[in-house]
C-alpha cells in the first residue's frame, strides 16, 4: 500500500502522522511540495494522498493536480476548496440548513459599511482566506469601521477587498473545536481565552470537550456540507445553540491528543488506510 | 534515541538533531531562540525556518 504524505515543513501533527501510518505497517511516501512539479496527467506513484500541507494555495492546486493525475485525495480538492474560503464555507453550510452566525459580503468600502451598519455593531470582519485568527477585526462601532475598511482597502492586496462580515457572537469566552473522521465525530476541545479571539495558535487553552449528540450532530452535518473527509468543526455555543463558525481541512491536533484522551492520529491513519483496502 | 550535533545557521551555537529526524522538520535553537528548519541529515543541515505566510495554517 502506497500512501503519499504531501507536506511543506514536518510540524508536528505530520511527524504523529508517520508515526501512527508506520504503527498500522504502512510507511508513508513523503512528497514535498516545495519539490514537487507536475504535468497535469502524471503524478507519483501513490494509492491514496494525504494533504498536509502548510501552505492553504499550494493544497488545493496540488489537489486539483493529483486529482485530475486520478489518485484520490484525503481530503479532496473540492473540501480544500470550500473550507479555504469562508465566504464558500458559509454558502456550503446555508445549502445544507446548518446553523451559523449571520454574515454578510460585500465589495467595496462603502456597500461593507452599509453591511456592519446594518447587521449591527459589533461585528467581525474577516479576510475570505486566512487562519490562525490572523486578520481578523472586531469593529464596535462607525469609526472603527470607517478606519478598518479604509486600511484594508488602501493596504491590503486585491482578495482583502472581498470584505465577509460576520455577526459577533458573544462566544463567554470559549469555543468548540471538533475533529470529524469520516462518519465519525471523534473527539472535541473547549478553547478558552480571555481574548475574543480563541485559537489556540493565538495563545488559547485547550480542554476537553465532551462529543455531546447535539455537538456531533451538527459537526458531521458541517463536514457532510463541505464535502467529508477528516476536518475540524469550530463551534459557538449561543443563545440559539450551536452554531458552525469554520470547518478546517488541514486539522492542527497537536494540543487535542493528550486533552481528550483520542488518538486522533491513529485514528485518522485507520480511516485513510481504511479508504484504500474498501 | 540519540543525536547529531548541527549548528545554527542564526547565532551557530551547537543544536542538537535526533539521529531519526526528517528533513523538513522543525527544530528551535535553544541559545537564540531561531526557529530551524532541518534542510538535510546526512549531514545534518539547518536553515532558518520560513516565516509564516498569509495562507498558513488551520
Amino acid at each position: 500500500m502506497k500512501i503519499g504524505l504531501l507536506h511543506s515543513l514536518i510540524r508536528k501533527e505530520e511527524k504523529l502522522l508517520i508515526e501512527a501510518f508506520r504503527n498500522a505497517g504502512v510507511e508513508p511516501v513523503m512528497i514535498d511540495d516545495r519539490k514537487l512539479i507536475m504535468d497535469f496527467h502524471t503524478a507519483p506513484d501513490i494509492d491514496i494522498l494525504v494533504e498536509r500541507s502548510i501552505n492553504h494555495s499550494r493544497a488545493l492546486h496540488a489537489l486539483r493536480l493529483f486529482e485530475s493525475a486520478g489518485v484520490c485525495c484525503v481530503n479532496s480538492h473540492k473540501v480544500a476548496q470550500i473550507c479555504g474560503d469562508k465566504l464558500l464555507t458559509t454558502a456550503a453550510l446555508k445549502d445544507h440548513g446548518i446553523a451559523q452566525p449571520e454574515s454578510r459580503v460585500a465589495f467595496t468600502e462603502q456597500s461593507a459599511l452599509e453591511a456592519i451598519e446594518a447587521l449591527g455593531y459589533p461585528v467581525v470582519l474577516k479576510p475570505a482566506v486566512g487562519s490562525w485568527g490572523r486578520l481578523l477585526s472586531k469593529i464596535n462601532d462607525r469609526d472603527a469601521a470607517e478606519t478598518v475598511l479604509e486600511h484594508k482597502t488602501v493596504l491590503g492586496s486585491y482578495h482583502h477587498s472581498i470584505f465577509y462580515i460576520q455577526q459577533y457572537i458573544d462566544k463567554q469566552g470559549r469555543d468548540i473545536r471538533s475533529f470529524v473522521v469520516g462518519d465519525d465525530c471523534v473527539a472535541a476541545i473547549y478553547r478558552s481565552s480571555d481574548h475574543w479571539i480563541t485559537n489556540t495558535a493565538r495563545g488559547a487553552e485547550a480542554s476537553k470537550c465532551e462529543v455531546t449528540p447535539e455537538v456531533a450532530e451538527i459537526s458531521l452535518a458541517a463536514a457532510k456540507a463541505v464535502g467529508g473527509g477528516i476536518v475540524a468543526v469550530d463551534l459557538f455555543e449561543s443563545d440559539d445553540g450551536l452554531l458552525v463558525n469554520e470547518v478546517n481541512y488541514t486539522m492542527e491536533f497537536r494540543n487535542s491528543i493528550d486533552t481528550t484522551g483520542v488518538d486522533i492520529p491513529q485514528v485518522v491513519a485507520n480511516y485513510v488506510i481504511g479508504l484504500v483496502t474498501q | 534515541m540519540g543525536f547529531i550535533m548541527g549548528e545554527c545557521p542564526v547565532c551557530a551555537a551547537e543544536v542538537e538533531v535526533a539521529d531519526d529526524a526528517m528533513a523538513g522538520e522543525l527544530l528551535v535553537c535553544d541559545d537564540c531562540g531561531a526557529e530551524l528548519e532541518l534542510t538535510g541529515t546526512d549531514p545534518v543541515a539547518l536553515a532558518e525556518a520560513p516565516s509564516a505566510e498569509e495562507d498558513w495554517g488551520q
